[in-house]
């Protein structure tokens, strides 16, 4: 599935220009108060991302990856430190302006897709701007965008049900694209899915980076996943153990060609 | 997230669970339903004593003779003897507001007719009785001034008495015996039904010349009661005062001492009548809400269930941006539309139940706008009130305790 539509409203952003950084982490402490016992889940967290960056988290389970991205996706507040998005200190925001962040600034990709049940893949794409109070007419048009950017035009009135795993996770990328956001986060988005799969869905995040700019954060567990990246930040017990450019990296819609495809999972046989 | 939206999503919300939901509206429905028809048939019974007690003649004053309370002691109804048919001429004469009076004596006693014998009330009076009380004659007519001077004996017939005793005959002058003396009967009466709020048949007496009844019955010369007729209804409030004065001055009562009589207005009795159907009413509705109550525990009990099983959809559309108004509102209006909906289902039940109460008890209903319009108002607060604290419950999740829910 690389024959996706042209991107719409693309301004190719150079990373070299982006000398002011969007996220900012100063000592960043997140404990978690279980009453007899106090979970540690990061301990001291410094890090810089510049806009357009593309960076893959790495770590052991329960190293903290998670965590971070919940704080990065405003989901959660620091125990300690703070967190500067786009110059704005974070740590000190209301529910109402985090909500507000999530809403506009921030799309975030689940391993587990979460997409509303018995809703369709449409209506599960404008969610987000439900909340932006956008434009009836607006909301579809930009629907109708996304759902076509990440392939899926001809699914638009499929039921998460009736998706496979790989549709479904592009529907929840197009749903976190809904609002423009300027970084979109990803807590192992490939997790759930076969590994054609998960490069059909590393073309879109590069493309979505390399086109529009997009600061792109993804949690993995494979070396292989994270070759797509340009950076790599490693996790361990709640500390940034190592922080590397890749080096060599794979392109995604070099390396799909060379993959055989699955049976089943061809668009054109389906309709 | 503009309303009609949100409306879509609690409508689609509702209908995935449709059994579920229709069993949640029940309670509101049936709730809505029972307060209607209960104030209907309210309402009804409370217009039906207000025409009987019309039916009566809302002009009319009674005067009974005694008085509840005397210093410490109560003598009841009728213990003084001291009111005469003197009084009631002078009330007729003398009072410019009254325009017709009549004593009316009271006894009861065995009537034979042939094989038939029968105890009734005995009731002695003068021709204005009839027009007074506005009691229409089946046969015959009323006995004449002239009688009741004479004191003879003639009689006139409630129905139930000629039921009883000429079950086959016309009674029209024939002759019955009145403990052991005959009478002629000159008239019998039209059927009254029984009185609304007693439930006492009024049709179980004879009607006799009050002299006839003092000299040869009772041997009193006294009344028990005068009924009077105002002039107007306006006038019978200051009847009741004119008469209170002409018996104080005929009765030589002086200020401060116990009247030894009372005088009763119909309208007073009517108003009493109608405050006491209005708790009647309020008491009905009041039970009747009990159960919109419980319909309002089922919403809250329901809503409740409902925020548990999608907190993970709770914790996604916080995840895109919801702010913790926007999912308290969305859940707050899928009440509201819960409690609404059933609101208008009981309200034509409610209509319909009615009518179908009057159709086959042959009770008087009354629909009432105001219940109606309390109904809806009410329904929409249940929905208001019971989904307050789930839509909180809901809007307090945290988003990321919430995603990872299962
Ligand atoms: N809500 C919570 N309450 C208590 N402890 C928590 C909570 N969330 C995370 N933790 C703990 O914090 C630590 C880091 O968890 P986190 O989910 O960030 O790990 P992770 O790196 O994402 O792991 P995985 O690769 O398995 O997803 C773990 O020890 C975990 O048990
Ligand atoms: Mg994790």
């Amino acid at each position: 599935m690389t024959s996706a539509a042209p991107l719409a409203g693309s301004s190719p952003l150079s990373t070299a220009d982006a000398a002011r950084p969007q996220i900012e982490f100063h000592g960043v402490h997140k404990t978690y108060d279980l009453g007899e016992v106090q979970v540690h889940a990061l301990r001291g967290i410094d890090v810089t991302i510049s806009p357009g960056e593309f960076v893959a988290i790495m770590g052991a389970s329960g190293s903290g990856k998670s965590t971070f991205m919940n704080l990065l996706g405003c989901l959660d507040r620091p125990t300690r430190g703070s967190y500067f998005l786009e110059g704005t200190d974070v740590s000190q925001l209301d529910k109402i302006a985090l909500a507000r962040i999530r809403n506009r600034k921030i799309g975030f990709v689940f391993q587990g897709f979460n997409l509303l049940s018995r809703t369709t893949a449409l209506e599960n794409v404008e969610l987000p701007a439900l909340y932006a109070h956008m434009k009836p007419e607006d909301r579809l048009k930009r629907a109708h965008e996304v759902l076509a950017l990440v392939g899926l035009a001809n699914r638009e009135h499929h039921f998460p049900s009736q998706l496979s795993g790989g549709q479904q996770q592009r529907v929840a990328i197009a749903r976190g694209l809904m609002n423009r956001p300027a970084i979109l986060l990803a807590d192992e988005p490939t997790g759930n899915l076969d590994s054609r799969t998960s490069v059909e869905i590393m073309d879109i995040f590069q493309r979505l980076n390399a086109e529009q700019g997009i600061t792109l954060v993804l949690v993995t567990h494979e070396p292989d996943i994270s070759r797509y990246a340009r950076r790599v930040i490693t996790f361990r017990d709640g500390r940034i153990r190592r922080d590397e450019p890749v080096a060599e990296r794979a392109i995604a819609a070099e390396v799909l060609p060379t993959l055989p495809l699955v049976d089943g999972e061809s668009e054109e046989n389906q309709d | 997230m503009d309303l009609l939206s949100i409306l879509r999503i609690a409508g689609r919300a509702l209908r995935r669970n449709k059994m579920r939901s229709a069993l949640t509206m029940l309670g509101i429905i049936i709730g809505v339903a029972a307060v209607i028809a209960m104030v209907a048939v309210g309402q009804g019974a409370n217009e039906q004593v207000q025409e009987q007690l019309a039916s009566l003649g809302t002009n009319m004053l009674f005067v009974i003779a005694g008085s509840h309370q005397a210093g410490a002691v109560n003598f009841g109804w009728w213990a003084v003897k001291t009111l005469t048919h003197q009084d009631e001429q002078a009330i007729l004469h003398l009072v410019p507001t009254v325009k017709a009076a009549a004593v009316q004596c009271q006894s009861r006693k065995q009537v034979i007719y042939g094989n038939n014998n029968w105890a009734t009330n005995i009731v002695g009076t003068e021709p204005a009785f009839f027009p007074i009380r506005n009691w229409q004659f089946a046969l015959g007519g009323p006995f004449t001034d002239q009688e009741v001077e004479l004191a003879d004996n003639v009689a006139v017939l409630g129905n139930t008495v000629v039921e009883n005793l000429f079950p086959y005959t016309n009674p029209l002058g024939k002759t019955l015996q009145i403990g052991n003396l005959p009478f002629k009967v000159v008239g019998t009466l039209q059927s009254k039904g029984e009185s609304a709020n007693e439930g006492h048949d009024q049709d179980d007496l004879i009607v006799i010349p009050y002299t006839t009844m003092q000299k040869k019955i009772t041997g009193q010369n006294w009344v028990q009661l005068i009924i009077a007729e105002a002039v107007s209804r306006q006038a019978s409030t200051a009847a009741q005062q004119q008469i209170t004065d002409l018996l104080h001055v005929r009765h030589r009562i002086l200020p401060g001492q116990m009247n030894d009589f009372a005088v009763r207005n119909l309208a007073d009795i009517e108003n009493t009548a109608a405050a006491t159907g209005h708790i009647m009413t309020l008491l009905l509705a009041s039970i009747a809400s009990v159960s919109l109550l419980v319909g309002g525990i089922g919403i809250m009990n329901i809503m409740l269930v409902s925020v548990t099983e999608r907190t993970r959809e709770i914790g996604i559309r916080m995840a895109v941006g919801a702010t913790e108004k926007d999912v308290q509102t969305q859940f707050l209006l899928e009440a509201v539309v819960l409690s609404a909906i059933g609101g208008f289902t009981g309200i034509v039940l409610g209509i319909g139940g009615s009518k179908l109460i009057s159709s086959l008890a042959h009770w008087k209903v009354d629909i009432s706008t105001i219940s109606i319009l309390v109904a809806v108002v009410f329904s929409v607060a249940i929905g208001v009130f019971f989904g307050y604290y789930p839509a909180q419950k809901a809007a307090r999740l945290d988003p990321i305790e919430a995603l990872r829910y299962e």
